[in-house]
């Protein structure tokens, strides 16, 4: 019941921000709709017992497909600069309230690290369990090679995005 | 827990790991070597040939590699052989066409080879996900290798259009895949086909079905996926246009039967109705756009998406003998397209680009063995005896007709006849015009070397087939095509 109504209300969060990612005006905004759309589709992995592709989602989808759809945004420029802010001040505001968090989120760390319980060292076959261990168990050893084709993919987009972007070879 | 992979995996997979090193070795022989050396070539050649006899050892091998990753089997077998082949052919045609476009060799040689080793893969996985890798491995290479000549818009063109329509299609094809897998439980084709056994007329299944169906369809360039393929063969650098129609098409197809035959046996009614369809299609859209092209490669494009069409009828069949013809064919249609390509990169001289039709004007007088080899290709295309073209289609169309589909026989005879009025086109300008503009037309060793077997590959195919439609047999027989036919009947 309780994973029903998670799910509902975050399939209809997914759903808005998806809407609003095609009808805004301002194409930042809308690529910004994007990352909330893809980090609430990384909770509904969550919600799923999938922990692994929820971090991958926000990785791959929110981290790295956005800066891409970001760079298209800057480099087609489809809109005039904005009108400088009325708050003067904004900037410096925002970057202290981050500097602060990040502070704060140090701190938790460093006395979580110490005051945690010590895990056993682990030993060659160790019991998996967790689902990102699970992951990583099969792709080393059942899936390895196709992990290891995978590898001279990305060497071949590699030296392709070399061949494409550099002038002169 | 998953067991881990052994040693005897990896000597399974010789082969694909010598070719890995290969390629490896190219990119490091690009830096020691002196610009603008030709060893590079060898270096290439040497990797190729050196994968060629890693081969041997499993000519008879018939192994699950990897719990069911990969199989090491006569059809993967097969298919290694014609992509290496291919492979080698288009190293020697592209000696001196990389000279005179002024592209730096080593990356290119590279790429040529990773896009065979993800071929190699696609031919032997009978794993959804490792066939998927393979696809990409090959499809990236190609995308890459479409835009390489960076100064020429055409080539950029062509590497944007392929890259776009190429991913689209890969998310279509991956659609279907992932249903596939969330209806079975399983990546693995052969654990899938006994899965569906009895869910026929699961409405998810057949949309999994029409999906990965549109998405190979662009991958051989069947109508109505077709619309990238003039546009990326006329701007693609000419060998690399040769290697995409015989490479890629083949290895399309070896993933095709596998996905189709062991994956998929259970809903062959389905499919079957699909790509009969699309094989009508195909050929007769294929020839008649054909008809009115006067750019080479853009016939040659068209021609190629003709013979998809042709060898497609294999797949409708899917018969032992049906899937031994699509072998065959394509073997026999990577000969005489490589050779057909060979002559159009003979024609790029310094001053000329020679894919045009004109260009082709009275080239009996100016290079007769040239003229003489392209007559060959032209007829073999067409389907003419005694060349290998007309002992391909013989059995592609006498399969058919065995398998009860006489009507697509019929239809494949019809549009040979059409597609004779634009290749006997090409040779009608060779011998019949007046000679064209531009400087002698030359041969290069490596161009004379790749010619020479291409033509000796399309005589000996037509005069001598029986040899390797025995082994094309064989290969068939290794997939598991007798589980299809025991499901039809």
């Amino acid at each position: 019941m309780g994973q029903a109504i998670a799910f509902y209300t975050l399939a209809a969060f997914i759903l808005g921000f998806a809407v609003l990612v095609v009808t805004t005006k301002d194409t930042v905004h809308s690529v910004l709709f994007l990352v909330l759309d893809f980090l609430f589709v990384a909770a509904l992995y969550v919600l799923l017992d999938a922990p692994f592709l929820a971090v991958i989602q926000v990785l791959v989808y929110a981290g790295g497909i956005v800066v891409l759809y970001l760079f298209v945004v800057m480099l087609v420029n489809l809109k005039r600069p904005p009108e400088a802010h009325h708050d003067p001040h904004r900037r410096t505001k925002l970057g202290l309230f981050l500097a602060v968090a990040v502070l704060l989120e140090l701190g938790a760390i460093a006395v979580y690290q110490t005051t945690r319980p010590v895990l056993s060292v682990p030993g060659a076959p160790m019991p998996v369990t967790g689902n990102t261990e699970q992951v990583g168990w099969l792709l080393y050893t059942s899936y390895l090679i196709p992990f290891e084709i995978a590898s001279m993919l990305l060497l071949v987009a590699m030296i392709g995005a070399i061949v494409l972007a550099k002038r002169e070879l | 827990m998953p067991p881990g992979i052994s040693t005897s995996d990896f000597y399974y997979i010789l082969p694909e790991l010598v070719l890995t090193g290969g390629a490896l070795l190219v990119l490091i022989a690009d830096v020691l070597l002196p610009r603008g050396s030709k060893a590079l070539a060898w270096v290439t050649l040497l990797a190729i040939g050196a994968t060629i006899a890693s081969l041997v050892p499993f000519g008879s091998t018939h192994v699950e590699v990897a719990h069911g990753l990969l199989a090491v089997d006569q059809f993967a077998l097969f298919f290694k052989i014609v992509f290496l082949g291919a492979a080698a052919l288009t190293v020697l045609m592209s000696v001196r066409y990389l000279e005179i476009e002024g592209a730096s060799p080593g990356e290119y040689y590279f790429l040529i080879l990773c896009a065979t080793l993800g071929m190699m893969i696609m031919a032997g996985g009978i794993d959804l996900l490792t066939i998927f890798i393979g696809l990409e491995t090959m499809a990236v290479s190609f995308y890459i290798l479409a835009g390489f000549i960076k100064p020429n818009q055409r080539s950029n063109e062509a590497a944007v259009k392929y890259f776009l329509l190429g991913a689209f299609s890969l998310g279509i094809l991956l659609y279907g895949m992932s249903i596939m897998y969330g209806l079975s439980g399983t990546t693995n084709l052969r654990t899938m086909a006994t899965a569906f056994v009895g869910q026929e007329r699961d409405p998810r299944l057949v949309l999994a079905v029409i999906l990965v169906v549109a998405g190979l369809g662009f991958k051989i360039a069947a109508v109505p996926f077709h619309m990238w393929a003039p546009d990326v063969y006329e701007g693609a650098p000419t060998p690399v246009t040769a290697f995409l129609s015989v490479g890629s098409k083949a290895a399309s197809f070896a993933m095709l039967l596998r996905i189709f035959l062991e994956g998929l046996p259970s809903m062959s009614a389905d499919w079957r109705l699909m790509f009969e369809v699309l094989a009508i299609v195909t050929m007769t859209i294929g020839n008649l756009a054909a008809l009115t092209q006067t750019n080479i490669k853009r016939m040659l494009a068209y021609s190629s998406i003709a013979h998809a069409g042709y060898i497609l009828i294999g797949v409708v069949a899917g018969t032992p003998r049906g899937v031994a013809a699509m072998l065959i064919y394509l073997l026999i249609y990577a000969f005489m397209q490589l050779g057909a390509f060979t002559i159009i990169i003979i024609m790029r001289r310094q001053d000329v680009v020679g894919d045009e039709l004109k260009d082709f004007s009275g080239l009996h007088i100016r290079h007769p063995f040239a003229a003489f080899a392209m007559l060959l290709f032209m007829l073999s295309l067409g389907g003419i005896p005694p060349t290998a073209g007309f002992m391909g289609k013989f059995w592609l169309f006498g399969a058919a007709i065995d398998a009860g589909y006489v009507r697509l026989a019929v239809i494949g005879v019809l549009n040979s006849a059409i597609s004779l009025y634009y290749y006997i086109r090409l040779v009608v300008f060779m011998y019949l015009k007046p000679q064209g503009a531009g400087s002698p037309v030359t041969t290069s060793p490596s161009l004379g070397i790749a010619l020479a077997v291409a033509v000796i590959g399309t005589i000996f195919l037509g005069v001598y087939p029986r040899l390797l439609f025995d082994l094309a047999e064989m290969s068939a027989r290794t997939l598991g095509v007798a589980a299809v036919t025991a499901a039809i009947r």
